[in-house]
Order: structure tokens, then sequence, then C-alpha cells
């Protein structure tokens, strides 16, 4: 989305967010200062706080209010939008990541808890043009309408897809059941999970 | 977006009781954030703290005498995986049809997971009053309790694990200020009579530690029943555990979950002496339900109650038919 002056909202959005931290307090203070603040409060914020994630393989380092979720880091701080918002209250599966390679809700995590763990987004599954085999199988099967549950799915997939090669439907329902699709393309989905972990037949596209 | 709070991530116990408040409110416990983070962003809990347990050393099962302890931070999926958890308590794990919510939710946090009560969430308080009156009773209450309702409070306690532990025998270990005590998991719970209070007896400055299960040669199984098969609780749920020597039942308890404010402990001892079979099950259920105070909206949950401490004691006494 961009507008006629060359800049989209997304990036308007950062913009924005990069002026909050340099606002925060905590940037001013010196690396002692903080420590010895700390050892006296060990509580950290309200204001910005500068932590470090290590998402996708890479350690981001970026300054956060403690209230920021995961997923908010993710989307605003970040620019990784694959995880989306829906609910925000831990009850559709929109917004899954992996947290040391479990399916974990980004938007009842706090960014600032999830530091030291290992996050995987959907945006770490395709090798470049490359789509992984679970993404695959989602455009074999059909497996989105309006598209806007499918990161979630397809990394609650992958999740179950780790612990399990060839998962049969119990296994699915059982595994894909923190999710919900609101456009019902769960015979799709159910396909999909199903056969990724199986080799790929070919020919139908 | 939720208020603004400081945040610290203790190492220790004795450094994480040191940094919560006296009064409820100003300072909350965050474990898996699932439930707690929900009450923040829709402003019915705002605190001005939060003090993470993740580092405190909490999290673990191991056996310890007759008892199975398990700590506080023990996630769901840590439970399901671990051979020496009673059934009637996988059983309830297992309920929870979300691994998101396996992989993130507690022990701790199920236990003290706050009423789903839509007038609660919107931020009428747990009482849900409005010039004295009770919105619940006026409004929509088809979730609502059926048991323990003659109060203010028609809320239902929301944990499917209270009930399972309860049936088991279990308690809890706290750490306050002072020390530490032990108490029943039963005795966890209060109906509270003002809005002020919370709906648990512990403080706010306590911390729940560890969980402790008796280790029983029980037969002990929980059933539940849902409308929809994940993201949601059940409508009602029953655990219980019998004692069958012989081919007669020698002891029973059993609990009830999702019907009352608190988990709602039910007298099934007219089973001893007797061999649990299909009618003798439906009695006793028959019986227990006989005592519940519905409101106009939520008469099913009666019968749901009946029905699942029936198939919940065929399950355990191993003569569950699955349909
Ligand atoms: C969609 C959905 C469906 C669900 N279905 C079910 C169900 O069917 N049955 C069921 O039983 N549960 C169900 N749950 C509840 C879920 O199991 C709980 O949200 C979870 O167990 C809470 O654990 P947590 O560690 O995330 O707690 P948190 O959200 O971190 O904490 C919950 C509360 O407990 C307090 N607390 C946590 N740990 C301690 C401690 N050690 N000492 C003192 N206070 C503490 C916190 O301060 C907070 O008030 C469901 C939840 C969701 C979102
Ligand atoms: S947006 Fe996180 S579960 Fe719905
Ligand atoms: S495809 Fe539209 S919500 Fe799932």
């Amino acid at each position: 989305m961009s507008d006629p002056n060359g800049l989209s909202r997304r990036h308007f959005l950062k913009g924005v967010g990069a002026g909050a931290i340099v606002a925060g307090s905590i940037e001013a203070l010196s690396a002692e200062a903080r420590a010895a603040a700390q050892a006296a409060n060990p509580c950290v914020g309200p204001g910005a706080v500068p932590i470090k994630l290590s998402i996708n393989g890479s350690v981001r380092e970026l300054a956060v209010e403690p209230r920021t979720t995961l997923l908010d880091a993710l989307r605003n701080h970040l620019d990784l939008t694959g995880s989306k918002k829906v609910c925000d209250r831990a009850t559709c599966g929109a917004c899954t990541v992996l947290i040391d390679g479990k399916a974990a809700y980004s938007c009842t995590t706090l960014a600032i808890a999830a530091q030291g763990r290992t996050i995987e987004t959907v945006e770490s599954l395709a090798n470049g043009a490359e789509l992984a085999p679970i993404q695959k199988a989602f455009v074999e099967h059909d497996a989105q309408q309006c598209g806007f549950c499918t990161p979630g799915f397809v990394v609650a997939s992958e999740a179950l897809l780790r612990t399990n090669a060839s998962p049969d439907r119990a296994a699915v329902l059982e595994g894909l059941g923190g999710n919900l699709c609101r456009c019902g393309t769960y015979v799709g989905l159910k396909k999909a999970c199903m056969s990724a972990g199986a080799p790929a037949k070919g020919g139908r596209r | 977006m939720m208020h603004a709070f400081e945040y610290a991530a203790p190492k220790s116990l004795d450094e994480a009781l040191k940094l919560l408040g006296s009064a409820w409110g100003d300072t909350e416990i965050l474990a898996g954030g699932t439930d707690l983070l929900s009450l923040m962003k829709d402003f019915v809990v705002q605190p001005k703290r939060l003090v993470n347990l993740a580092d405190v050393g909490l999290a673990g099962i191991a056996p310890e005498g007759d008892s199975l302890v398990i700590g506080a931070m023990t996630t769901l999926d840590a439970l399901l995986a671990h051979a020496s958890v009673p059934t009637a308590l996988t059983q309830a794990a297992a309920g929870v049809h979300s691994p998101q919510l396996r992989s993130m939710g507690t022990i701790g946090g199920d236990l003290l997971q706050r009423p789903r009560c839509w007038y609660f969430r919107r931020g009428h308080g747990l009482l849900a009053q409005k010039d004295g009156a009770s919105m619940v009773e006026a409004g929509d209450h088809r979730d609502h309790a059926v048991f323990g309702n003659g109060g203010a409070a028609k809320y239902v306690n929301p944990s499917s694990f209270a009930p399972a532990l309860i049936a088991l025998g279990a308690s809890v270990k706290v750490r306050g200020q002072n020390g530490e005590r032990s108490l029943a998991v039963k005795d966890l719970y209060r109906t509270p009579a003002s809005a002020t209070e919370r709906e648990f007896t512990i403080a706010s400055n306590e911390i729940v530690t560890h969980v402790v299960v008796p280790i029983s040669r029980s037969s002990n199984a929980t059933y539940e029943i849902r409308q929809r098969h994940g993201l949601d609780w059940p409508e009602a749920s029953a655990s219980v555990a019998v004692t069958v020597v012989d081919d007669k039942v020698t002891a029973a308890s059993a609990c009830l979950g999702h019907v009352a404010p608190v988990p709602w402990t039910v007298d099934v001892s007219s089973l001893v002496g007797s061999v649990l079979t299909a009618e003798s099950a439906a009695a006793v259920a028959a019986e227990v339900v006989a005592d519940a105070t519905p409101l106009t909206m939520n008469g099913h949950k009666v019968e749901l109650a009946k029905v699942a401490l029936t198939r919940a004691l065929l399950r355990a006494a191993g003569k569950e038919v699955v349909r």
C-alpha cells in the first residue's frame, strides 16, 4: 500500500516506531548507569527497553515497552508481517509462530519475555522463491480462501509435521486445534497437512 | 493495547516474592500469559508491574514419597507427555484442544485463571452488579452457574484441572512472605462476598509453587461435554476417583467443573459397597443434580453435568460405552 509521496503505510508506521524509541529515556542511559539502576530495582520499563530476540536464525536488537507483544514486535518493529493479528486473545491462531520449535501464539507472548528463546516465523519456511513442502501442499490442496488465517495454519502444520511426519486425520484435528478459519476451508487444510509429509503426487497444480 | 507496566523476570522465588504487592491489582504474576495478557488487554486487570515466573525454577514433575510433585510452571504439554500423571488430570489437559495453549499454558495458570463470565470480562466485576441487581440474572446467562449460585456470584470456575485434582485429593504448596503453607486444592477457591475480593484464598503476594498429587491406586477419569471441538471451555465436566476391591467400590470421590463459582465437590459415597454399573452411576448422578438451582437459561447444564458425572464414573471403572 503506497501513497502519492511514495511512503507506504507500513514504512510510515515503522518511522513512528523508531521515533518513539529515540524519545525513550532508556536509550539515553549509559550501560553502567543502567546496570546500577537494575541492581536496585530489577524491574524494567514501563518505557522502551532494549531487547534481543533470536528470530529466523539471526539475533535482532530492538527497543520495546514491556507491554509490546511478540506479534506487535514482529509486525511493527521488525517488518515481519506474515504473522497476522485477528483476535489478539489466544483464541484463533492467526499469529502462530514457533517458539523453541513449538507452536505458540505470538499475540499472547510478551516480546520482552521471548528473549533467549528460538523464534521462527512463517517467513523462515520458504527458501527464497522455493516454497516449503507444507506451503506447496497448501497451494496444491487449495487450503485457503481469503488467506488471512493461512500463515497461522502453515506454521501450526509445520509444528505438527516436525513431530509427526505423516499425521492421520485425528492427529491433524488435534495439531490444528488451536487455529480457526473463518472461511471454513478445513477440508483443504486437512488434506494439505496430511499430504505434506507424504511424497508429492505430482501432476495436479 | 494494554496499559504500560514495569516488568521483572526474577531468577529466584524469594526475589519474585519481594516484587509482589500486598494489594490485588498493583502487581500480577505472569506464567504462560494465555489468560493474563487477555485480561490486561480488556483492562479487567491493570497492573503497574508484572512479575514473570519463567526463570524461578518451578517447571518439572518429580515423584516425592507417595506423591507426584508438579511445579506450577509445568506446561500442559509437559503434563501430557509424563507417564505418571493420573488419567483424570491428563484427560482434563487433553481437553484443551490447542497445541499453542498447551505449549504456553501452565498448571498453575490453569488453576488460577479468571472466570470467563462475559460481564466480568467486560469490566462489570466478578459479581456483575448494577444498581444492586445482578446483570447475570437479568441478562444472558446460558453459561452461568447452576450450583452455588444463591449469592451474588453467578460465574463458573473455568478450570478443568481443579475438579480433577480435587477428585484425586491433591494439594498445592503456596509460598508467601512468611514461608510456605499447604492447601487442599479445594480450599484454593472461595466465593467472593464483595466485588473487591478475588475468587481465591491466596493473597496477591503469594505464589502457588507446586501441585502435590497423591499417587493412589484409584481408577480415575475426567469426562467433559463441549459445544465445540476446540478453543472453548466445556459446558460441564466431571472428574472422579474410584477405588474398587473385588469388584466392589470401597471409596469414591467426585468433583464437577464449569457449573459453579467454585469447583463443585459432590458426594458419591452411596456407590460404596456395591458394584459400579451403568445404573448405579446414573442413579448417583441423578441424586447429585437434584440439588441444582438453574437460572432460566441454563437448565441444559444440569442435564450435561449429570451425563458427565455418569460417564466419568463409567470411564473410571472401564465400563464406558464408546459411541
Ligand atoms: C481459547 C481457550 C480455551 C481454553 N480452554 C480451556 C479448557 O477447556 N479447560 C481449562 O481448564 N482451561 C482452558 N483454557 C485456559 C488455559 O488452560 C489457561 O489460559 C492456561 O492454563 C493459563 O495458564 P497460563 O500459564 O497461561 O496463565 P497466565 O495467563 O499467565 O495466568 C493466569 C492467572 O493465574 C495467575 N497465576 C499464574 N501462575 C500463578 C502462580 N504460580 N501463583 C499464583 N498465581 C499465578 C496469574 O497471575 C493470572 O491471574 C483455555 C484458554 C483459552 C484461551
Ligand atoms: S491473534 Fe493470536 S490467537 Fe488470534
Ligand atoms: S481462508 Fe479466510 S479465514 Fe481462513
